[in-house]
């Protein structure tokens, strides 16, 4: 059903409302002005091919640990210089993404969050351009409201493959449940490649991301089974 | 661009874990990670693996002629290379202080130590001698470095044989390794370098730093020596103030892990020479 396909293949992506996802690009500069999008769809990033069962979403998977932001994404960031008005937070991409320090909840001209250089902050990507250096926010732009976004303070940050951490995401996947049965422990799972983990115990902590770098596809990809008989090891 | 410094919440776990003794990847404070040592189809070609951190050494030689000040002895040669591969803390043409440590200490350890007998290089006085170049390409750094090359580098050298030479009068021949079986060289000693990081308060010092342990760590040893106690290199870096008692502690530790670490290695190129289908006359 999945197919592999390399950078500049065209992919027979077609749907009256298409969506394209991360690493598809349609090409409109060089587009015949017909309507049909199909022969100017082209990867840009080999990986497989995805597509949801209507056909109207369309994206590729792959792994890597370079960052490429992408917009209404959410990442683990970390604080390396205050500018102005805001701050720059380094997010593991090529360049350091800028947060307004008015993109808070709650955040007004007199009354700004005080972020030091070093703390890490949870915040989504309100624009990725690729010229132009990413924004991130802090809040839910509609509602206003943090959403679980904000400084993250305490616990301990793992750095994992990009493939690892949407599989974090997947509500399916073994991993969190499984540790979430066992102790209590806040994650924040961002795409950058960043994980930032918290529990009771410095030992359950590093249980944690112990299980995560075991788990990741580029550390040894660890399976359900695996991890039950590592946490007996751990003593957790 | 130099990578920013750790954020503060790694900070003060790292510095929580330890004083609880735990570090971070399950290991107790003066426990290494196990070198995994793997060999090329040429001889003198090493890879050697401290958890993620990578080396390659390869050895070469070549006939020269030697300087004039030192007609009877060989020629060894050291290149490092640390290239943004290793880690994005590395630029090229800019070497980062740590960068120069590592070659210095490299070249203390398996050159001024004497570990390579380089009379033994020396084939016609004056006019021919043995030139080994030993390279040295950092594929990954997931932290102690140094300690992996010198592995990598010392390990290379034991396990390169060079070819066999006859000299008649002033001919020298050169009989390439299928007519008669290539000689190692010969080794004086087999020096191993550890390091060791301090941080402040009541904390153990710790073996094998892993990359986020040396950055926040306050200061540094390297203690090279060899399995039969003979201290070749120390060196210490950071301003923390140590006390004899802990100096001499450090090299206790030092001692019993190249005893265990000369086993291993000898264990593993022995492993290596008998699988390699070497035509011996």
């Amino acid at each position: 059903m999945s197919t592999t396909v390399l950078p500049g293949q065209h992919v027979p992506a077609q749907h009256v409302n298409l969506k394209l996802g991360p690493g598809l690009l349609q090409n409109t500069g060089n587009s015949r002005g017909d309507a049909s999008t199909s022969a100017s769809i082209i990867a840009t990033r080999a990986g497989t091919l995805n597509h949801s069962a209507n056909g109207s979403k369309w994206w590729i998977e792959n792994n890597s640990r370079r960052y490429v932001p992408a917009a209404q994404e959410s990442v683990v960031g970390v604080i390396i210089q205050k500018a102005g008005e805001g701050f720059r937070v380094d997010i593991g991409s090529a360049q350091p993404a800028s947060l307004d320090g008015l993109a808070f909840e709650g955040a007004t001209k007199r009354n700004k969050p005080n972020l030091k250089i070093g703390n890490l902050v949870y915040a989504r990507v309100s624009l990725a351009h690729k010229d132009m250096e990413p924004e991130l926010e802090c809040f839910d732009a509609q509602t206003r409201k943090a959403e679980g976004f904000g400084e993250l303070k305490g616990g301990f940050l793992v750095r994992c493959s990009l493939a690892m951490c949407r599989q974090l995401l997947d509500a399916k996947h073994f991993l969190l449940p499984l540790l979430g049965a066992r102790f209590p422990l806040e994650v924040a799972v961002g795409v950058n490649g960043r994980v930032w983990v918290n529990a009771k115990d410095v030992r359950e902590t590093i249980g944690v991301m112990r299980c995560i770098e075991a788990v990741d596809p580029d550390g040894g990809g660890m399976d359900e089974a695996g991890v039950v008989d590592f946490l007996k090891t751990l003593g957790l | 661009m130099r990578p920013p410094s750790p954020s503060i919440p790694e900070k003060e776990f790292l510095f929580a874990a330890l004083k609880q003794s735990l570090r971070l990847d399950g290991r107790s404070p003066l426990e290494s990670r196990p070198p995994i040592l793997s060999f090329g189809p040429e001889l003198g070609w090493v890879e050697c693996a401290l958890g993620k951190t990578r080396v390659i050494a390869h050895v070469e030689a070549k006939m020269v002629k030697p300087p004039p000040e030192r007609p009877f002895e060989g020629i060894i040669t050291i290149h490092s290379e640390i290239s943004p591969m290793a880690s994005s803390e590395y630029e090229i043409g800019r070497p980062s202080e740590e960068e120069i440590t590592i070659t210095r200490m490299l070249d203390k350890v398996l050159k001024r130590s004497d570990a390579v007998d380089k009379e033994s290089l020396c084939v016609l006085a004056g006019q021919r001698v043995w030139h080994i170049r030993l390279t040295l390409h950092c594929l990954a750094d997931a932290g102690n470095m140094l300690d992996c090359a010198c592995l990598a580098g010392i390990v290379a050298l034991k396990h390169f044989r060079r070819p066999d030479v006859e000299v008649i009068g002033d001919e020298v021949t050169v009989h390439p390794a299928s007519e008669r079986a290539p000689i190692p060289l010969s080794m004086h000693h087999t020096p191993f370098c550890f390091t060791f990081a301090f941080f402040l308060g009541e904390t153990a010092p710790i073996l094998d730093p892993s990359q986020l342990e040396q950055r926040l760590s306050a200061g540094l040893m390297s203690v090279a020596l060899n399995a039969q106690r003979e201290l070749c290199v120390v060196q210490k870096l950071g301003g923390v103030p140590l006390s004899m008692d802990e100096v001499l502690q450090i090299v206790n530790v030092a001692v019993l892990k190249a005893k265990e670490l000369d086993q291993l290695v000898d264990a593993r190129l022995k492993e290596d020479w008998v699988g390699r289908n070497v035509e011996l006359i």
